[in-house]
């Protein structure tokens, strides 16, 4: 017997040596930082050949796009702002992943969050910001739980793909939110399509005064914990991850499939929701057509890079909202399409499956 | 007034529902082919996007539509060839590497068009209309039906190669059979992962020529993100048709008319509808087919799972 096979049926643990035990959780903790830092350096590495090849300067992607954001405290906290949706959505999308419900309509739920905490946001004037401010982010949570869910429902009733279902819902939702802001909602005093703006005291306070970055970040931060808490160590993420691993071994098991895949897809909705909730109420203070800039579909990268780990997800997306910072600094200073990031992300993604794979690959030989 | 309901208005209509259905059907009957064998390539609109970007680029440096036509397909099979090599040798998830795989042609797509052609302003020659001699000629229908460029005509031949490719071909018959049971293949002494490669190629070049025919029969310009859901569209037409070439072809026309509807009905100011509810059409329309169809009775019984030999 290897000692990985001892370690992984948990027989005989108590002899192994504490030390090395220790030894072990270090080095586990290693590779699982050092193998998305290698992907994310490899994704760089060709979007700086990218733009050597394209006439642009190559070394811009380490000069600018990474260490060219961290100049000064604000740019730091501008960071920090752009990684609340980020962290929201891709911790979120960590419990519908680990669930196999392939939910790629965070967009759609986070526009879906936008609008009901925009509804609530400019509905009722003078409320106390100590109720005011919850009941907006929950309004918003509360609509992109419902969007989520509908694709979850989708599935369980009908067996309709998520995968497409929740991309549908992506393009009925951005449809949705352009038709409000140039009709029913729309501000008749602006000469933009855009809401009117919610209440003072609906609006997240900031957490640094004088910089935009709000309490949101602090909310981030601490649900992406309470997701690992739920999906590592409670009996109900337990049996969200029993039915994404085994959906018919889960029900022999006496759990009920259809409620955990409503759930994660509740869940995921619910964290895109409050992204929306927050952008809306701690940023922009109205609702607009282009709310994000695909902070959505940048999810399903933090997730993954996350190794669908929500504890995981606070760094990539703290990572993620740098390489965003970076490239809208870049498209600025040397006039590289901002899209480059885009291209980052699915390098990024590629290189973290390749890396995966051979790490499986010496055990199959075994 | 209202003339939604004369004959000339439906012809037309189907005209255009044809036209707008031919980047789904290439897509489409592609995705069929891939699915077949097993591989779900959710990064079809990444795909159509290099295909349209190429094909445009191509036509705008030669001037040719052949060329143009030819790039567009050999730049979807190359984003088949980095989709095929992370699922099928690597054996990733599919919808994973799909996703990775819209990222880049989206990315790649807009970064490139910035670069180099946005501030040129110019477009590309499309494809003519053809008159098909007797068809044409047929009252109200000939003139709105068959006046439409060679590649609109083509997808009725692209449909009847596929049908005989899967059902009247070995090579087809083994395709289906890696979709199904891949051991049984695997046990007979083929390759499942050469015939995943072909069938995941043959479906990417195909939505590569969908992706070009945007840019060089419909309209003559590239616009980021051109393909605006097309290739998310085909994967529910996919799901909607059984898996069938034929069917397929059917119900992109189906939601080839809703696109057409849309338009057409938008240009109707009598009809106090806001014009978003229409642009919502064609992906309420893929929602309610999803239910409708529901159940995957009809799927692969493999479709999504890497082969492992052990």
């Amino acid at each position: 017997m290897t000692m990985t096979q001892i370690e992984r049926d948990g027989r005989g643990a108590a002899a192994v040596p504490i030390l090395r035990l220790v030894g072990r959780a270090v080095a586990r903790a290693a590779v699982a930082v050092a193998l998305p830092a290698a992907a994310v350096a490899i994704a760089l590495a060709c979007g700086a050949v990218l733009l050597a090849l394209n006439g642009f300067d190559g070394a811009d992607v380490v000069n600018v796009m990474i260490l060219g954001v961290f100049q000064d405290f604000r740019s730091v906290t501008e960071i920090l702002l752009k990684a609340v949706p980020l962290i929201l959505i891709g911790a979120g999308l960590c419990v519908a992943f680990r669930c196999n419900m392939w939910n790629i309509g965070a967009e759609g739920q986070l526009y879906a969050g936008a609008v009901s905490a925009t509804l609530i946001g400019i509905s009722f004037e003078g409320l106390s910001p100590w109720l005011y401010v919850p009941a907006v982010l929950v309004a918003g949570a509360l609509g992109g739980a419902i969007w989520g869910g509908i694709a979850g429902f989708l599935k369980v009733r009908f067996q309709a793909s998520e995968i497409v279902t929740t991309i549908m819902l992506n393009y009925i939702a951005l449809i949705g939110t352009s038709w409000l802001v140039t009709g029913p909602m729309r501000d008749a005093r602006a000469a933009y399509p855009q809401s009117a703006r919610l209440f003072r005291e609906a609006w997240v306070p900031d957490l640094i005064a004088g910089t935009r970055l709000h309490i949101g970040i602090l909310v981030a931060v601490a649900l992406a914990l309470v997701l690992y808490v739920f999906l590592y160590r409670s009996s109900a993420g337990y049996a969200v991850r029993v039915v994404g691993i085994n959906p018919h071994a889960a029900r022999y098991a006496g759990m009920n499939a259809g409620r955990n895949m409503m759930a994660a897809m509740c869940i995921s909705g619910g964290m895109a929701g409050l992204a929306g909730a927050f952008e809306v109420a701690g940023v922009t203070h109205r609702l607009y057509q282009n709310i994000s800039p695909g902070y959505g579909f940048e999810g399903i990268a933090v997730a993954l890079l996350a190794g669908n780990n929500p504890l995981g997800a606070i760094l990539s997306g703290g990572l993620f909202a740098v390489l965003r910072s970076g490239s809208e600094l870049m498209q600025i200073t040397s006039q590289v399409p901002q899209v480059l990031v885009s291209i980052i992300q699915g390098i990024v993604i590629l290189s973290v499956v390749a890396f995966a794979a051979i790490r499986i690959w010496p055990r199959r030989r075994s | 007034m209202l003339d939604i309901l004369t004959l000339g208005f439906l012809a037309t209509l189907l005209g255009a529902a044809w036209r707008l259905a031919t980047p789904l059907i290439f897509a489409s009957i592609g995705e069929v082919i891939s699915e077949r064998a097993g591989v779900l390539n959710i990064g079809l609109e990444g795909t159509m996007l290099m295909g349209a970007f190429c094909g445009f680029a191509a036509s705008f440096a030669t001037g040719s539509i052949p060329l143009g036509l030819a790039a567009g397909i050999a730049a979807g099979m190359a984003f088949g060839l980095i989709f095929a090599f992370f699922t099928i040798t690597v054996k990733a998830n599919q919808i994973v590497v799909g996703a990775a795989i819209n990222l880049l042609g989206l990315g790649l797509t807009a970064f490139l068009f910035r670069t180099y052609y946005v501030s040129t302003g110019r477009g590309v020659d499309i494809a003519r209309p053809v008159r098909i001699p007797w068809l044409s000629d047929l009252p109200f229908f000939g003139e709105a039906l068959f006046r439409q460029n060679l590649i609109v005509y083509s997808t009725v031949l692209v449909t009847v190669l596929a049908v005989i490719l899967l059902y009247r071909s070995s090579f087809g018959l083994t395709l289906r059979a890696v979709g199904d049971h891949p051991k049984a293949v695997d046990v007979a002494g083929r390759s499942v992962a050469a015939y995943r490669y072909g069938a995941v190629l043959i479906g990417t070049g195909l939505a590569g020529l969908g992706g070009a025919f945007l840019t060089l029969g419909h309209s003559n310009q590239f616009v980021e993100g051109i393909t605006s859901g097309r290739g998310f569209i085909a994967l529910a037409v996919v799901v909607f048709a059984r898996w069938s070439p034929v069917g397929a072809f059917f119900v992109s026309l189906l939601f080839g008319l809703f696109y057409a509807l849309q338009l057409q009905l938008q240009a109707q100011p009598m009809l106090n509808i806001p014009y978003q509810a229409f642009q919502a059409l064609p992906y309420l329309m893929t929602i309610v087919a999803l239910i409708v169809v529901g159940g995957k009775s009809a799927a692969p019984r493999k479709l999504g799972t890497p082969y492992d030999e052990r």
